[in-house]
């Protein structure tokens, strides 16, 4: 231990931290502890002139450590680590002490609040007397990239490093890519139609020699760290040859199944059979056979109709399921959301009345390759006189999810545009307050308005049928009336929801998701790409929901994100990890079977645990385990805890 | 117990969920007792009774030990070594003589930031009900003790019979 | 004889067992009698307190003291012999980390003088007597020690120059202990007389996988005597106790009892079998842990048979920190 000569910081942040902490007296407290040679506070410590006074004192006054009483570790530790080296340090002769989100953001009291920070200033003076320095790692990045989801941020990232040119994975569950905005018709605020914008992209994705396509496959696992990722993918028998396949459809016109099955890509609009193509500008445009419907592989016992009908003779019953392993320097996550399920809101009666739907419903329904040929119809064949679109079904509702959805504002201003402009109907909107925030947007509802769409302020409250017909009730709350307003057909735009399966992608890769179940970014405003695990990117709605220019920027933010790591050909790793005293180990095994990474093994030689540097991520298990004491583990060893311990409750 | 009792807490909590949810109680200025000291460790997974003995050796009236939730682990299941070191480390605990409600083993995720702030206010509360850890010092008696062998001392020193009462 | 090494013994808060294991070297007791001179040994010669407080400062060159503090007449008699003894010797497991005795620091003294003198069935004490330090008979008063609240190891009390481990030592530990002695080929101040690594470094017994689906009790299963005990299932205390003691226990089929003290690195004997042990658990969710944890009868009394008052939470100085 040599930490002797250290110099402390408390940064003000401003009033963040004055305001509450007194951070003079903090400073002037510091100064007379054990070791302490400089004590000073500053306004913003992480500016150019913070940091160049930690850096003037280590060279000026020799400091051997430096304690930064700031925000958070996890902020700006890099930031001050850096200043060390600047000043001739190792960086890891650093402590923080929080005394920003661990105190004056959450305390009341300014004397409590002095008083805690300057117990957890005593902790980082006490621990860091026991740091040691430590070299960190660089390895070199792997140039591929992995992208999982394929709607259109997957589509945006996977094109984009793919044309800076390198090698992408691009990996889709279904077995198209394009994903729910494929099923849109027209998008805000422009009205260009979904496919026009789409398609091109989709038919690049298909063509461009970097991209590795993976339709019907899952991620199943993720090893390794940032620039050197393995993931192992499970891909689905699709029991078509896709060399042979020319996507002609004979199989689906054979199919005995035809037209028996709710086809997915139409909401339950259409039907179709086992054998099927998913939509006619699908990439790729292969047919599909739907393994839970297929005669012949649910019951062994099919005319095997289309194989008679293939003249390519592609369908092969005979594929497995294939494992593909990925070695990828970065992780794009784009895996989208799914709709609010409007049947778990029963006073909206979806599912129950046939002419309630939801809004991919209707865009699948406006859609000129959709299963009404761009016809908005009810359940009979007839065109609505009157529709009614109810916003946050499913969002921004105590009982559903607290969140605004962000999308359904701009989208029920254009199903009210739809419907006026493919029927004469009236149209009836009920909003708790519409949200037109983007480029053009509050121009569009403009438009929408003069278009002579009704605009009930008040929440939907209830559909029910009366003599007959829909009759959709809420409170307006500009008249303070209650209404009932009879309709034909009823719109409910429903929520965009976390995937059914968030949690465990989340734990294949090792992310956190935020209270509302979406994927979690490393800061909401200032890292909203960046997860909490270096080298894994948040891309479209599975962080949050948003419309399409988000969607799309966000996508491309991620791969130049990749394409970052990628330039620089080298990662820093964290150097914490474990290692074995040999001269204290016993080889009593007991750590052996407790690292996640398999890093321990036990030398059968010397009979001592041995630990790989390079598998080893230094989570200290083992260190905790050793009952020996023989592991230590760096930066988090017991010297270093036991320290602090004594220090932040002295 | 003093009507003025304000308990020390020591949390020991890991980088990539629990910290990072009391950060997150931190940006959203939540407000909670400041009772709590937080030592970060990188996992769950290195959380040591030693280390919570210390604490109390030190004068803690509480430690709460946090990690992210099972299945959610940043080191695939270091979370998991910890559910296992739990029920007999708080047996141990128990069996020394510290109350129950001082030693608290919660899972908090990186966005439950309030859901840290209650956890903190709750222990607080409860620890306040029992009032402060006593160590087993026996310090009003070692002043006698120490008393009578000053005394002894100097009886030796002068070389007079009858030092000691007990030999 | 001045040469001759002036040797105090004594017998504080222990069973005794430390004083018969001397006698228990054999014929070597011969030759620690000839290269020494007893100045103070209760247990076996007649010597008066009145002896020793006349005694210089430095006329005892090592004083053994075998036991834990647990009354103020063994704290007395502890500052009494290390102001008199050049090498202060804590002597067997109770002097070093409490032993046995300090086991009883899981409860308190109230909770003991109530089992002793009241709540046992057999006790009859209808006066509710305790042990008091002042008592005024016919004859005059009368003085008695105080027991303190919790158990002392002699180095939370005065300075302590070496350790003989065990519970009780073994004769090749003492007679390793005095040849260093005699000869004056002592270890670095602070040393443990024993090995360095835990029990584990020379245990023989096969060791695999460690994973533990149930806690059992040595009268529960015949333990098979090739593989290792804590595979089997036994909370054996080797991986973090001394190595040293000859595998008496082992050899005979029965798990450490971890006498010998934490080995060279282990801070808290009891605390890191407890995490060690807890860590290879075979299960992955709270309620079965909470349910295989209930197997381990006594986690407390096994894991810190020895060394309770060492345990970072009681181990402090007496008197302060």
């Amino acid at each position: 231990m040599s930490g002797q000569k250290i110099g402390v910081y408390v940064c003000h942040c401003g009033s963040n931290i004055n305001g509450v902490v007194n951070c003079s007296k903090v400073a002037e407290e510091a100064a007379q502890l054990d070791g302490v040679v400089v004590s000073k506070d500053y306004k913003y410590m992480c500016s150019d002139p913070g940091q160049e006074m930690i850096k003037a004192d280590i060279k000026e006054k020799g400091l051997d450590r430096v304690v930064v009483a700031a925000c958070s570790p996890r902020m700006h530790e890099p930031t001050f680590r850096k200043a060390l080296e600047g000043g001739g340090l190792n960086g890891y002769l650093l402590e923080m002490a929080n005394i920003r989100e661990h105190v004056s953001w959450v305390t009341k009291d300014k004397e409590e609040a002095t008083k805690k920070a300057l117990a957890l200033v005593k902790g980082a003076v006490n621990r860091v007397k026991y740091h040691q320095p430590i070299e960190e790692k660089e390895v070199p990045v792997n140039d591929a990239t992995l992208v999982i989801g394929a709607g259109i941020a997957g589509i945006q990232a996977a094109l984009q490093v793919a044309e800076a040119g390198h090698k992408v994975y691009l990996i889709e569950k279904k077995q198209y890519i394009g994903g729910n905005m494929a099923k849109f018709d027209k998008t805000f605020p422009t009205l260009d139609c979904a496919a026009c914008i789409l398609t091109p992209k989709m038919v690049d994705v298909g063509q461009n020699p970097n991209i590795e396509l993976y339709t019907s496959s899952e991620v199943i696992k993720v090893d390794g760290y940032v620039g050197n990722f393995t993931v192992t993918v499970k891909e689905k028998p699709r029991y078509i040859n896709h060399e042979k396949c020319t996507g002609c459809g004979d199989c689906a016109t054979a199919c005995i199944m035809k037209n028996r099955i709710p086809h997915e890509f139409d909401e339950g609009l259409s039907k179709r059979g086992a054998a099927y193509i998913p939509f006619p500008q699908a990439v790729p445009l292969k047919a599909v056979i739907d393994d839970q419907n297929c005669l012949l592989l649910t019951r062994k016992k099919c005319t095997l109709a289309c194989v008679k009908a293939c003249g390519r003779k592609a369908i092969n019953f005979n594929q497995h399921e294939t494992i593909h392993e990925f070695n990828v320097g970065s992780i794009i996550l784009a895996t989208g959301f799914d709709l609010f399920d409007a049947k778990r809101a029963p006073q909206y009666g979806y599912g129950r009345y046939p002419n309630v739907i939801n809004g991919l419903q209707f865009e699948r329904m406006t859609n000129a390759s959709g299963p009404t040929s761009g016809h908005i119809l009810l359940e009979d064949g007839t065109e609505p006189k009157s529709v009614a679109i109810i916003h946050c079904v499913g969002s921004r509702d105590e009982n559903y999810n607290k969140y605004c959805s962000r999308v359904c504002c701009m989208s029920s201003v254009k199903f009210a545009h739809m419907v006026k402009d493919h029927t004469d109907a009236e149209v009836y909107e009920f909003y708790i307050d519409m949200r037109t925030f983007g480029k053009g947007y509050e121009e569009f509802y403009n438009r929408v308005q003069e278009e002579g769409v009704h605009f009930i302020r008040g929440k939907g409250a209830e559909v029910a049928q009366k003599n007959g017909r829909l009759v959709v009730k809420a409170e307006d709350t500009l008249l303070g009336q209650y209404r009932e307003i009879p309709v034909d057909l009823v719109i409910l735009n429903t929520a965009l929801e976390p995937r059914v399966d968030a949690e465990k992608v989340a734990q294949t890769l090792g992310i956190s998701r935020s209270a509302d179940g979406f994927f979690l970014e490393s800061h909401i405003k200032l890292d909203p790409v960046t997860t909490t695990t270096d080298g894994i990117y948040l891309a479209g709605c599975c962080q949050s929901p948003k419309d399409i220019p988000d969607s799309v920027a966000q996508g491309s933010a991620a791969a130049s994100q990749s394409l970052a790591i990628i330039a620089t050909g080298k990662v820093k790793i964290s150097p914490i990890s474990a290692s074995v005293d040999e001269n204290q180990c016993a080889g009593c095994r007991i750590c052996v079977g407790l690292c996640p990474y398999r890093a321990i093994k036990l030398n059968e030689e010397t009979l001592r645990a041995e630990i790989n540097q390079a598998v080893c991520k230094g989570c200290g298990t083992c260190a905790a385990a050793c009952p020996s004491g023989a592991i230590k583990v760096s930066h988090f060893d017991n010297d270093q805890l036991l320290a602090q311990i004594e220090g932040v409750l002295a | 117990m003093s009507e003025n009792f304000e308990p020390k807490i020591l949390g020991i909590l890991c980088n990539w969920c629990s910290y990072a949810g009391a950060d997150l109680a931190g940006t959203s200025r939540l407000k909670y007792p400041a009772n709590i000291r937080i030592v970060r460790v990188m996992c769950s997974g290195r959380v040591e009774p030693t280390l919570i003995l210390k604490a109390f050796q030190e004068g803690a009236d509480g430690v709460l030990v946090s990690g992210c939730h099972p299945g959610d682990c940043h080191y695939v299941d270091g979370n998991i070594k910890t559910l296992r070191r739990t029920p007999l480390i708080s047996r141990l605990l128990t069996q020394i003589g510290i109350e129950p409600e001082r030693f608290k083993q919660v899972w908090v995720s990186a966005s439950e930031g309030e859901k840290f702030g209650k956890i903190v206010e709750q222990m607080v509360e409860d620890i306040k009900k029992i009032g402060p850890y006593q160590k087993k010092t026996g310090d009003a008696l070692d002043t006698v003790a120490h008393e009578v062998y000053q005394s002894t001392k100097e009886v030796a020193a002068t070389g007079e019979e009858g030092g000691s009462h007990c030999g | 004889m001045a040469n001759k090494l002036k040797l105090a013994i004594y017998w504080a808060a222990a069973c005794g067992g430390c004083d018969v294991a001397i006698l228990d070297t054999d014929e070597k007791i011969l030759n620690i009698a000839e290269a020494a001179d007893i100045v103070l040994w209760p247990i076996a010669m007649d010597f008066k307190y009145e002896d020793l407080y006349k005694m210089e400062p430095g006329s005892i060159d090592v004083c053994l003291y075998n036991g834990a503090v647990r009354t103020s007449e063994q704290e007395e008699l502890a500052r009494a012999l290390r102001d008199r003894s050049n090498v202060m010797v804590a002597f067997g497991a109770c002097a070093s980390w409490g032993g046995i005795p300090g086991l009883a620091n899981l409860v308190t003294r109230e909770e003991i003088f109530n089992t002793v003198y009241k709540e046992t069935v057999t006790t009859i004490n209808e006066d509710d007597i305790r042990p008091a330090t002042n008592y005024q008979g016919s004859h005059g008063e009368l003085h008695l020690p105080k027991i303190y609240d919790r158990v002392w190891s002699l180095d939370q009390v005065v300075d302590v120059d070496y350790y003989v481990p065990g519970c009780p030592p073994t004769p090749e530990t003492i007679w390793t202990a005095v040849e260093a002695i005699v000869t004056g080929n002592l270890p670095p101040k602070g040393s443990v007389i024993g090995g360095t690594k835990s029990l584990c470094d020379t245990c023989e017994r096969e060791k695999t996988e460690k994973k533990i689906t149930q806690f059992k009790r040595p009268f529960e299963i015949i333990a098979d005597p090739k593989k290792c005990l804590l595979e089997q299932g036994l909370v054996c205390c080797g991986p973090v106790t001394r190595d040293g003691c000859g595998h008496r226990c082992t050899n005979n089929n029965m798990p450490c009892r971890g006498c010998y003290g934490p080995s060279e690195k282990v801070n808290d004997q009891g605390a890191r079998l407890l995490n060690a042990i807890a860590s290879i658990m075979d299960v992955k969710d709270e309620k079965s842990a909470a349910e295989l944890a209930a197997t381990w009868e006594d986690p407390a009394g096994t894991a810190y048979r020895f060394g309770l008052p060492k345990s970072l939470i009681f181990d402090y100085k007496k008197g302060g920190k």
